[in-house]
Parts: structure tokens; C-alpha cells; sequence
């Protein structure tokens, strides 16, 4: 398969400056996205996996700064942009929802309105005919009632139906890449499976590239075609959904299965992680950061990180994998 | 196992705008039995967040029985419940840990509150007892003298945990305690109730939206849906061998890694009914059931034996 | 402590005009404190020999038409002046945030009568009103104080009802009552020490306002009275001098009123950043 990746992410750095030193955010993070793939970013808080959807779609906070890499989207680099040029790209070939979708809506603007919007500015619909193109979206995101819902606001939706809202922002331009940021955190589990569903289909029908930005292991698993595990700013393991549960290799990976509920059968087979994340401002961190909590630590972890092939589209960061 | 919490038809109706009636808790009944952990789970708006409020006593219940232990607590006005001698009976871990605490107020401000309140300890007494808890709780007694933007998600949960069982509750609520952590977090805050539990000897009345963690800790479960128990039984069961549709929707709802532990997809489409003024004789779920008689429109199900423990409100289970 | 104070020193640095402010706001404090003690001359006596003299190494800022130096008058008045402001901001914030906290915690009947009550007195033109209060009330300072804080009250209550509001559904005050705090306890012990915050800045802000509010009382007759020096009677005097060309006599006193009125909106301001950040740290 020599077909040219919808995203190339390579070495990519990123640095936040805060009052209490530089923190080296994200080091050397690369991984790629083929068309028609969903492949999920997992992590715990801090392991940057959010800052690396932001950083390819040029969202960072202020006191972020990209210090190397490439972000390869369409023959461009997405890094290399300026403002102006991912304005265009964004909303229309490249997407993005969030967590709580509530908040990431207009609150004074009619949901049917925010569709439209995007419609006209990116899709190249006119005004005339984008609220009839608005409903139609509404349509296919399953909303029941959709020509009464068009005229609703936010508030007046529930959580799963604004997420629905969101996406159908998100995918009126049929964009070639959505990035989804933990979007059914926090709805409930029947919502969760629907809202994971509806965007599985319609990525599937459109031959459009997800990535999926979560913490929750098995909702990956289930949904997503790669899993490309993170922790503390590196990339330590990326695979098939299916090998990474059943023969994890790098350690951490090991770790977080054994700390997810629901794959074990009582609660004293849950084992919880040792230690804690480095300090991320420290100018002397390792080049494997997982290994101050690493059991199987060797001296050769003090070595730069290899990216060891294991497996069919199975990658590993580590010099001691299980 | 002898009953502590009894809950006889208990039930909380709103008013809202044109003297409608919102049915937020209506006629349930359970009980809790001494040392036992049960899961309560219902989608949002099922109407887990104002049970609960009725049973730790925040809030009046319009109808009912809440009795604990045999002493009837349903009469007593939520409004004065704080100076009862009971409330230190019922206590509540929270979902949002940094949201309970109160930022003025440092960890070690917020374990000695009830103890003051409720157990009239002072001075020296008073300091050991919550270094004592921090001790149980695996928080660092150098951390009590922080504020809680000083710490961490599982410190604060922790500092949730110690003020909760400080007054050493016979029945501890929990409201999705580990819901904002870590899963490796979770996986200590987790296994640390379990210990309380024993040590202490409470009850726990387990509120959460992660199935999976319900699994775990709970002895049984009651599944809520609009109002109403629709399903209640032992754990395992009720994983193992859903009856009730809303059951088996949610169920099979739990993202599962492995293709061969997929319990076959019931998929829900549509909104719940509205809680307001509902029709008596209408199934609640009715309209978002897959399977849906003329039957359901007709006759509200009721909750009936389903095999020894168990429990099914529904007309085909 | 120490990391509030390091705090400070990173507001400070950022913000030069608040360390301005700071500063100004201590030499009034001293001017308040010891202003009878290092007043040059005694405020109250006067000299008809020295009368309407301009500003000169011996009165550096002229003298009355008395002949009372004006720069020990100017500098004695900053305690009256400053107690009367600090008196009315502290009566106005424990009748309005007192009030206020317990309309937006309880709601129901307390939040209409306090809402009402704000409501009348806005109703009115705020220094209208005050003038009538002191006028019906006696012509005393203590009048100027009650005045004040009744017009303040309003802005008080309203802030303290809107924070309530937002910390009554807050998982801590929940707790607070999980943990035996009966009502009282809830709002005393645990919402108001959250909204003490914003309240200060709310006070610092108005002192400013207050400082205002006294002069221009004894601007026009009410409240304080000669021959106490307090800059709003000063520059009354002085207004009569300013077209035979006396113009020191209401310059000063009005210097001093205006940099007091700015010390406080920037102390405020200061006081803002300093408080609300302190819970990113």
C-alpha cells in the first residue's frame, strides 16, 4: 500500500512557555492516518495527545510554539501555513469536534443557522440555499424532526443532540480529515455507542480519515482501526486495534490494559501504574520518559527512543519491549 | 444481611410552569443490606442525581419511606436534617472532587468540618483524628495544609473521601467518584473504598455511569430509567443475563475491545418520553423500546419476580 | 504566605501602576495615621496677618483666607476624609453583602425584599438621595457615613446576590451541609469567605467613590462643617477665591481628592489581579 496518507505527522515538537519554565509538551511525535482510517490517539492526562490535534490544526494556545516537524495534509505542510491558508483548509478539508458540546456551540445562534454557516463559507453552498442544505445534514446525522430542530438553540438540546449538531458542522464540507476530540466524554454509555456509530458511517461512506483523541482504551478498540498510544509527550506504541489488546508491547501499554476496568474480571486483578509523569520543565529529562517507572528499565534506555517494527503496522518505542 | 436503608415507594414530583407535575422519582422501592455495595445506573435524566438527594437527605421527598436502620427519616425536614443526630449516618463522596472542596478552605479545614459538627471534637482530638484519615486515605499528612487548587485529581479525591468517612457514616453514597480520573488513579481510589468498606463496615450506594467500574464493586445493581426501577438484581446477572430492554441496550452499549465478548447491539434511537405529567399506564419506556405492544400502552409494568433476587418491570422480561 | 507575597512581587512587576497605586495608598495611610503629628502648622490656627498667601518655602501650599496653612490642612484632612470613606464602604458591605448572600443563597421572599429594597434606592438619583438622608438625619459626620452606605447598598447587595447564586449549587456547599453546617453556617462560614475576594475589590473600588460622595456633601453644606479641615469643605471655600485669582486655596484640597479617588481604582484593580490569579497557581 503505497497510497499517499491523508495526514503525515513527522517530529513533531512542541514547547509551552509558562511562568514556571519551558515545557517540553510533545517531542518528535510522528504517526500517519491513511484514507478511510480511524486511528485513536490514547493517553492519560498530560500525555499531550490533545496538544497534538491542536498543533495540526493550528489552535495552540499562545505560549505554544511548534519547535519542529511536519504536519503533511494534501501536499502541504499543515505547520508551515499561514493563518490565513489554514482558515481555508479548516471547516472545509480538515474538521475538528470536542468535548462538551454544548459550550463549543453558539449559544445565541439557531443550531440549523451554525450549519449554514459553514456551508457558505467553506462548501461553496449560497445563502439562499444553504438552510434547505442545512436540514439535509441534519438528516443524515439521524435528528429526528430535523426542519423543527434547524430552528432550535443550543440549550434546548440535549448533550447527544448537540454532539450530532457538531458533527454535522463538522462534516457539512465533507472534509478529508476529522479530528475528534474526546467527543462522548461525559454523554451516557447508549448515547456514546450511537454518536460512535453515526460518525464510523458516515466516515465510511465519504472515505474520510479519523482521528480520535481519547483516554477511554476499549472505546478504541472497539471503534478504531489503529490505537497510537502516548505518554508524556512521546508516541511509545502504535497498532492494530485488535494486536495492541491482545500483545501489547511496550510496557505502558501493558499497564494501562491492566488498569482499565472491564477487562479484568474482579478488582483486585486491576493493578494501577507506579510512579507518576516526569517534570516536563526539566532541561534533563531521558529520552525514554516512561523509564523512571519502568520495571523492565536496561541500560540501553538511556539510548535515543528507536521505533522498532513488531508487527504488521505494529510499532514500538522502547528498547526492551514485552 | 439485615436491611439498613429501606426505601419504600418513594417519590419526588416538581412543579413546573402551569401546575404540571414533573415526575423526577416515582414509587421506588429498595433496599440496602448491611456491608453491601449497590450500583444505581440510568442514563442522564433518569433522575440518579435526585434520589440520591432524597436519600442522603438534602432534599424532601413528596411521598414515601426512607427509613435507616428503622428509623423513619422521611418526615424530617431537609432543612434542619444538619443538627439531626442522624445525619452523620448517611455521607457522600462526590463526582467532582475540586468542586466539593471548598477553595478557601485547605484539606485539612475540610475533614475536620464534620468532625466538628457532628462529632464535637476540638483541639488536639480533633487534629489527630484527621491526620488519622488522611493516614487511611493514603494522603500525605503534608498535603493537608494545602488548598485544593494545590492539589491533585486523585489528592482531592482522597481529601473527598477522608471528609466523607470521617463521621464514620453507616451508608456512604458515591456519586461517580472516579469519574474525572486517571484510569490508573481510579484503579487506587477504587481499590481504596473497597478497603474502607470492609474496615469500616459500611454500605455503599455506588452511582456511576461507567459500567464497567459498577461491575467490579457492586454486589447488585438497579437500573433507573425515567423515574422508575426497571431492572434490579445481583451483579453478575444483570451483566450476564440483561432482561429489561433499557437493560440490555446499556449493556451492550459498553465499548468492548474483544469481538468475541460483544453481547449482541440493541441500538436506541429517538429521546426519552418527557417525566412530565406522564400517562399512568404507558410504559415509560414505550416509544424507544425496540419492541413496543399495543400491550405497553395500556398497562404500566410493574416491577415483578424474575428468578430468586431479581427483579424486571417490564411486560416480556 | 510566601508565595503570596511572590505573587505579588510578579503582579507588581507586570503592573507598574499598581505598585504606583500601592504607594500612594501607603502615604495616605501614613498622612492618616500621623497627619496631626507631622502637620507643620496647626490646622486650625489662624493667622489674618498671613491671609491669601501663595504657595512659598514657608507654606508650601499657600494660605487661606484665614491664613491657616493649607498643606497641614490639606494633610490632617486625609484622616477624616479616609475614615469617612472606610466607615461607609465597611457599613455598606456589612448591610449589602450580608443582605445580598442571603437573597442569592436562599431565594424565595429574603430575595424580593432585598431586591425591592436595592430597587427604591436606585430609584433615586444616589446623590440626591444621600443629601436628603443627611438632611433628614442631622447634619453630623456619622449622617454622611449612614448616607453613604445606604447609597452603596444596591451595588453591594447585588454583586453578593450574584456570587451566592452561582456558589448555592456548588458541590462544596452541599458538602457543608452533609457535614452538619446548618444554613447560617453554610452562608456565614463557607459562601461568604468565597466571595470575600471580589468583595474587596468592590470596596476598594468604592472608597473611591465615597471619598467622592463626603466632599461633595461638604461641598454643599452638608455633613461636615468649618472649622474641621476635610478637602470637600476646602475646595468649597476656595471656590469663592478662584476668580480673584487665589487659586491655591481649591487646587490643593482638589489635588488631593482626585490622586485619592485614583489610588483607590487602581488599588482595586491591583487587588483584583492580585486575588483572582492566586487560584491558577
Amino acid at each position: 500500500m503505497t497510497a499517499v496518507p491523508t495526514l503525515a505527522v513527522d517530529d513533531l515538537s512542541v514547547e509551552f512557555r509558562t511562568r514556571a519554565g519551558t515545557v517540553k509538551v510533545l517531542e518528535r511525535v510522528g504517526f500517519q492516518v491513511d484514507k478511510g482510517e480511524t486511528v485513536a490517539l490514547v493517553g492519560e492526562s498530560g500525555s499531550g495527545k490533545s496538544v497534538t490535534a491542536f498543533a495540526v490544526m493550528g489552535i495552540l494556545d499562545p505560549a505554544g510554539k511548534v519547535t519542529s516537524g511536519r504536519a503533511m495534509f494534501g501536499g502541504a505542510d499543515l505547520l508551515a501555513l499561514s493563518e490565513a491558508e489554514l482558515a481555508e483548509q479548516r471547516g472545509r478539508e480538515l474538521s475538528m469536534i470536542f468535548q462538551n458540546p454544548r459550550t463549543a456551540l453558539n449559544p445565541i445562534r439557531k443550531v440549523g443557522r451554525q450549519i449554514a454557516d459553514v456551508l457558505v463559507r467553506h462548501g461553496g453552498a449560497t445563502r439562499p440555499d444553504a438552510p434547505r442544505l442545512a436540514v439535509d445534514m441534519l438528516k443524515k446525522v439521524r435528528i429526528p424532526d430535523p426542519e423543527r430542530r434547524a430552528e432550535a438553540y443550543p440549550f434546548e438540546l440535549s448533550g447527544g443532540m448537540c454532539q450530532r449538531i457538531m458533527i454535522a458542522i463538522a462534516l457539512a464540507c465533507r472534509p478529508a480529515l476529522l479530528i475528534a476530540d474526546e467527543p462522548t466524554t461525559g454523554l451516557d454509555v447508549t448515547t456514546q455507542a450511537v454518536i460512535m456509530d453515526l460518525i464510523g458511517e458516515l466516515a465510511h461512506e465519504s472515505g474520510m480519515a479519523t482521528i480520535f483523541i481519547t483516554h477511554d482504551l476499549a472505546l478504541a478498540a472497539e471503534y478504531c482501526d489503529r490505537i497510537v498510544v502516548m505518554h508524556a509527550g512521546h508516541i511509545v506504541e502504535s497498532a492494530p486495534a485488535g494486536t495492541l489488546f491482545t500483545m501489547p508491547r511496550h510496557p505502558y501499554s501493558a499497564k494501562l490494559l491492566a488498569a482499565t476496568p472491564g477487562e479484568t474480571a474482579s478488582l483486585g486483578q486491576l493493578a494501577s501504574i507506579p510512579g507518576g509523569l516526569p517534570d516536563l520543565r526539566r532541561p534533563d529529562l531521558p529520552a525514554c520518559r516512561y523509564s523512571s517507572r519502568c520495571e523492565r528499565r536496561i541500560d540501553d534506555c538511556r539510548r535515543p527512543l528507536p521505533q522498532r517494527e513488531v508487527g504488521p503496522r505494529h510499532l514500538v518505542a522502547c528498547w526492551n519491549p514485552l | 444481611m439485615s436491611a439498613l436503608l429501606d426505601i419504600a415507594e418513594l417519590a419526588k414530583r416538581f412543579e413546573v410552569a402551569g401546575r404540571r407535575l414533573l415526575h423526577a422519582v416515582d414509587e421506588v422501592t429498595f433496599t440496602i443490606g448491611r456491608g453491601e455495595t449497590v450500583g444505581l445506573v440510568g442514563e442522564s435524566g433518569c433522575g440518579k442525581s435526585t434520589l440520591v438527594r432524597l436519600i442522603n437527605r438534602l432534599l424532601d421527598p413528596t411521598s414515601g419511606s426512607i427509613r435507616l436502620g428503622g428509623a423513619e427519616l422521611a418526615d424530617l425536614r431537609a432543612r434542619s436534617f444538619a443538627a439531626n443526630p442522624h445525619r452523620a449516618r448517611i455521607q457522600m463522596v462526590f463526582q467532582d472532587a475540586g468542586d466539593s472542596l471548598n477553595p478557601r478552605y485547605t484539606a485539612a479545614d475540610a475533614i475536620a468540618d464534620p468532625i466538628r459538627r457532628l462529632k464535637h471534637l476540638k483541639g488536639a482530638a480533633l487534629r489527630q483524628r484527621v491526620e488519622a484519615l488522611a493516614d487511611m486515605t493514603g494522603l500525605p499528612r503534608e498535603l493537608l495544609s494545602r488548598f485544593p487548587h494545590q492539589l491533585s485529581g486523585g489528592q482531592k479525591a482522597r481529601v473527598g473521601i477522608a471528609r466523607a468517612i470521617a463521621v464514620e457514616p453507616e451508608l456512604l453514597i458515591l456519586d461517580e467518584p472516579t469519574a474525572a480520573l486517571d484510569v490508573s488513579v481510579q484503579v487506587l481510589i477504587l481499590k481504596l473504598l473497597q478497603q474502607l468498606k470492609g474496615k469500616l463496615g459500611m454500605s455503599y450506594l455506588f452511582v456511576s455511569h461507567d459500567l464497567n467500574v459498577v461491575r467490579l464493586l457492586c454486589d447488585r445493581v438497579l437500573v433507573m430509567y425515567l423515574g422508575k426501577i426497571v431492572e434490579q438484581g445481583p451483579a453478575a446477572e444483570i451483566f450476564g443475563d440483561p432482561r429489561h430492554p433499557y437493560t440490555r441496550a446499556l449493556i451492550s452499549a459498553i465499548p468492548q475491545a474483544d469481538p468475541a465478548r460483544r453481547i449482541g447491539r440493541l441500538r436506541l434511537g429517538g429521546e426519552p418520553r418527557s417525566p412530565i405529567d406522564p400517562d399512568p399506564s404507558v410504559c415509560r419506556f414505550y416509544g424507544r423500546c425496540p419492541r413496543g405492544e399495543p400491550r405497553c400502552a395500556a398497562e404500566m409494568p410493574l416491577l415483578r419476580s424474575a428468578g430468586p433476587a431479581r427483579q424486571v418491570a417490564c411486560h416480556f422480561a | 504566605m510566601l508565595p503570596l507575597l511572590r505573587h505579588a512581587r510578579y503582579v507588581l512587576s507586570k503592573n507598574p501602576v499598581t505598585g504606583l497605586a500601592f504607594a500612594l495608598f501607603a502615604l495616605f495611610l501614613v498622612a492618616a495615621l500621623f497627619g496631626p503629628l507631622l502637620a507643620p502648622y496647626n490646622p486650625l490656627q489662624s493667622n489674618s496677618a498671613m491671609a491669601l498667601r501663595p504657595p512659598s518655602a514657608a507654606h508650601w501650599f499657600g494660605t487661606d483666607q484665614l491664613g491657616r496653612d493649607i498643606f497641614s490642612r490639606v494633610l490632617v484632612a486625609t484622616r477624616l476624609d479616609l475614615s469617612i470613606a472606610f466607615a461607609s464602604v465597611v457599613l455598606a458591605f456589612l448591610l449589602g453583602a450580608l443582605s445580598g448572600v442571603a437573597a442569592g443563597y436562599f431565594g424565595g421572599w429574603t430575595d424580593r425584599v432585598v431586591g425591592r429594597l436595592a430597587d427604591t434606592i436606585m430609584a433615586f438619583p444616589l446623590f440626591v438621595l444621600a443629601m436628603g438622608i443627611v438632611a433628614a438625619l442631622g447634619n453630623k459626620v456619622t449622617n454622611i457615613v449612614i448616607a453613604t452606605a445606604i447609597i452603596n447598598f444596591p451595588l453591594y447587595a447585588r454583586v453578593a446576590r450574584a456570587e451566592a447564586n452561582v456558589r448555592r449549587e456548588a458541590g462544596f456547599v452541599e458538602a457543608a451541609r452533609l457535614s452538619g453546617n446548618g444554613e447560617a453556617r453554610v452562608v456565614l462560614g463557607h459562601v461568604l469567605p468565597n466571595i470575600m475576594p471580589i468583595m474587596m475589590v468592590q470596596m476598594s473600588l468604592t472608597m473611591g467613590y465615597a471619598i467622592l460622595n463626603a466632599a461633595g456633601l461638604s461641598f454643599i453644606g452638608l455633613g461636615v462643617r468649618p472649622p474641621d479641615a476635610e478637602w470637600g469643605i476646602m475646595v468649597a471655600e476656595g471656590a469663592n477665591f478662584i476668580q480673584s485669582g487665589e487659586w491655591w486655596i481649591a487646587l490643593f484640597p482638589g489635588a488631593a481628592l482626585m490622586l485619592a479617588v485614583f489610588c483607590f481604582n487602581l488599588l482595586g484593580d491591583g487587588l483584583r489581579d492580585l486575588i483572582d490569579p492566586r487560584k491558577r497557581t
